[in-house]
């Protein structure tokens, strides 16, 4: 059973704000869900190797030359908030 | 000159060829069709008229000067979350609302360079996560066969708009059947290629050991020649695949003589609506009548299938939304005076409920405690069920069977009960934990007019198999030169 303070845990972790109502839908419809997913308790995965990725491609390196990449005022361009040199946050350090 | 948009892809481009239309009219009928039929369909976020009308305009000067690419001067419509810089990339999110991207994605450059006309942006559920594109934040598409049912999803508003002719074809994006399924649902062709045949970059992340791009067509041939346009290696991905790109349009037409198809008696059980089954056996006999044989096989893990998908693809979704955090772009909370406050206060007004479900199971099943019972366990299940498929193909060349339990329902109807929802996607799913390439071609219709698909998968970069059995299919039934009344 996934409970309202189990869940509520989560949302900070996936910095998502949720107020008590929220919580308490979206814990019964999570549960539903994780209950779902206990089915795999079924499958005897002993000694089974975990899959991450389907191809056998291992890593894909390139030669450390520098290329071209996106300049300041592109990377800045979507930002809500920025002085055109650098993002702007709420202050941090106090 | 205005019923240009009922062409086809092949035929558009021939008729481009020969001199008889330019790309400028082909565009323009096509520009005319979305504002007489999108207002019913719904299928476009953003339609860039002006810029499609630029691009016809140098597509047929560049055909003059006998620099015709592939593509040249075929209106085509793009999947929203593939990035464009001349147009938004909403993501069907309002946190991405007004998110133009400073770059364009591998494949829209590939479309481009082989001189297609980008007509717009397609509806699709937020983030592409869900079934039936009503998660997408502005505006819900219906099908172009009934109105008032969904298109499927989540590449909807892409299939749609094939099948009603607002587009010529489409890409999409495929992570347990969003290429598929909508294609099912509105009667058009839709082909998931193998992990790593074409490049991702650009392409809004959900799940990444699981998505992949690929075409949404009228027909098989169309299909064969968009992927042929898309295909290939590309070093901004690193999980695309150093390999040539055959012409898979060669592989149409051949016969079937000495092909088995196997037939999963998983994948016909008591939850199949009847009128599926009897179509999709009937499409199976096209098959044989082609010269296949069929077998019966068995995928003795499919039942988990369902299960390993929603915690694989929303953990890996809580980590890839973990970067809209409303400083670097997408929604702000104007005001929070807190770094965290700005984070959660962003993402809890920006993500709908679908995705803020989706993150925080994947955010649960990777925390310290869980991470064993849940993302550990699914992956190890993974692995049986690419072992079942790699156990299949040893024996068969390809697997035939229904894409989805039942035809395209009523909106509105899937919302009470997720997990019948999720439960729906059981026959699309296992190609993407597989990384394996299957597609979706139209074989009938239910007694009330909806457009039922029979999908076939292939063994790792075998899509010219794939093609070679749709194309028979087709052939024989005819189905894609029936189109909706609008």
């Amino acid at each position: 059973m996934l409970t309202q303070e189990q869940l509520a845990h989560v949302a900070q972790l996936a910095r998502i704000d949720m107020d008590e109502a929220e919580l308490q839908r979206m814990a019964e419809q999570l549960d539903a869900i994780l209950r779902y997913a206990a089915k795999l308790s079924e499958v005897d995965t002993t000694g089974v190797a975990p899959t991450t990725h389907t191809q056998d491609a291992v890593n894909a390196f390139r030669d450390d030359v520098v290329q071209p990449s996106l300049s300041q005022e592109q990377a800045l361009k979507n930002a809500p908030l920025h002085n055109a040199e650098a993002f702007i946050v709420p202050r941090v350090i106090t | 000159m205005d019923e240009l948009y009922t062409l086809d892809l092949h035929q558009a481009l021939s008729l481009l060829e020969q001199g008889e239309i330019s790309s400028l009219e082909l565009t323009q009928s096509h520009l005319n069709r979305i504002e007489a039929v999108d207002g019913r369909i719904k299928a476009y976020i953003t339609v860039g008229a002006e810029q499609a009308l630029a691009q016809a305009k140098r597509a047929d000067a560049d055909r003059a000067q006998g620099r015709a690419g592939l593509l040249c001067g075929a209106p085509l419509g793009l999947k929203d979350l593939l990035c464009t810089t001349e147009l938004p990339t909403t993501c069907g999110s309002k946190m991405l609302k007004h998110f133009v991207a400073p770059y364009n994605a591998t494949v829209v450059e590939k479309l481009q360079a082989a001189g297609a006309v980008i007509l717009g942006k397609q509806a699709m559920d937020e983030f592409a996560m869900g079934s039936t594109s009503e998660h997408c934040a502005f505006q819900i598409p219906e099908n172009p066969w009934k109105a008032g049912h969904i298109c499927g999803g989540s590449s909807g508003g892409s299939a749609a708009a094939v099948a009603a002719g607002e587009c010529l074809a489409s890409l999409g994006t495929d992570t347990g059947g969003s290429i598929r399924q909508p294609s099912s649902h509105c009667g058009v062709v839709g082909l998931k290629p193998t992990y790593g045949l074409v490049s991702r970059y650009g392409a809004i992340a959900f799940a990444s050991s699981l998505d992949q791009i690929g075409p949404i067509a009228k027909n098989v041939r169309d299909s064969a020649l968009m992927l042929e346009a898309i295909a290939g290696f590309d070093e901004k991905d690193s999980t695309s695949i150093r390999r040539l790109v055959p012409r898979y349009r060669d592989a149409l037409g051949k016969d079937l003589t000495g092909m088995r198809i196997g037939i999963p008696s998983e994948y016909f059980s008591q939850a199949l609506d009847s009128e599926v089954e009897r179509e999709v056996r009937k499409a199976l006999s096209t098959l044989e009548n082609a010269g296949a044989r069929l077998v019966e096989v068995s995928l003795p893990h499919t039942e988990y299938c369902v299960a390993v998908y929603y915690l694989i693809a929303t953990a890996e979704a809580s980590s890839n939304l973990a970067r809209f955090d409303g400083i670097h772009f997408g929604y702000h909370d104007p005001d929070s005076t807190d770094l965290l406050d700005q984070y959660s206060r962003s993402r809890a007004v920006a993500f709908g409920d679908e995705v803020k479900r989706r993150i925080l199971i994947g955010t649960y099943a990777l925390s310290a405690g869980y991470y064993d019972a849940y993302y550990k366990k699914a992956s190890q299940v993974r692995t049986l069920i690419r072992a079942d498929f790699t156990r299949v193909f040893k024996d068969c060349d390809l697997i035939a069977s229904p894409v989805s339990p039942h035809a395209a329902p009523a909106i509105g109807a899937m919302e009470n009960n997720l997990v019948s929802m999720y439960l729906a996607d059981i026959l699309t799913i296992s190609a993407n934990l597989a990384g394996i390439p299957a597609m979706s071609v139209p074989c009938g219709f239910t007694s009330e007019g909806l457009p039922i698909g029979l999908q076939l998968q292939a063994a790792h970069f075998h899509e010219e198999t794939l093609l070679q059995a749709a194309y028979a299919v087709e052939a024989q039934l005819g189905i894609s030169t029936v189109k909706p009344v609008l």
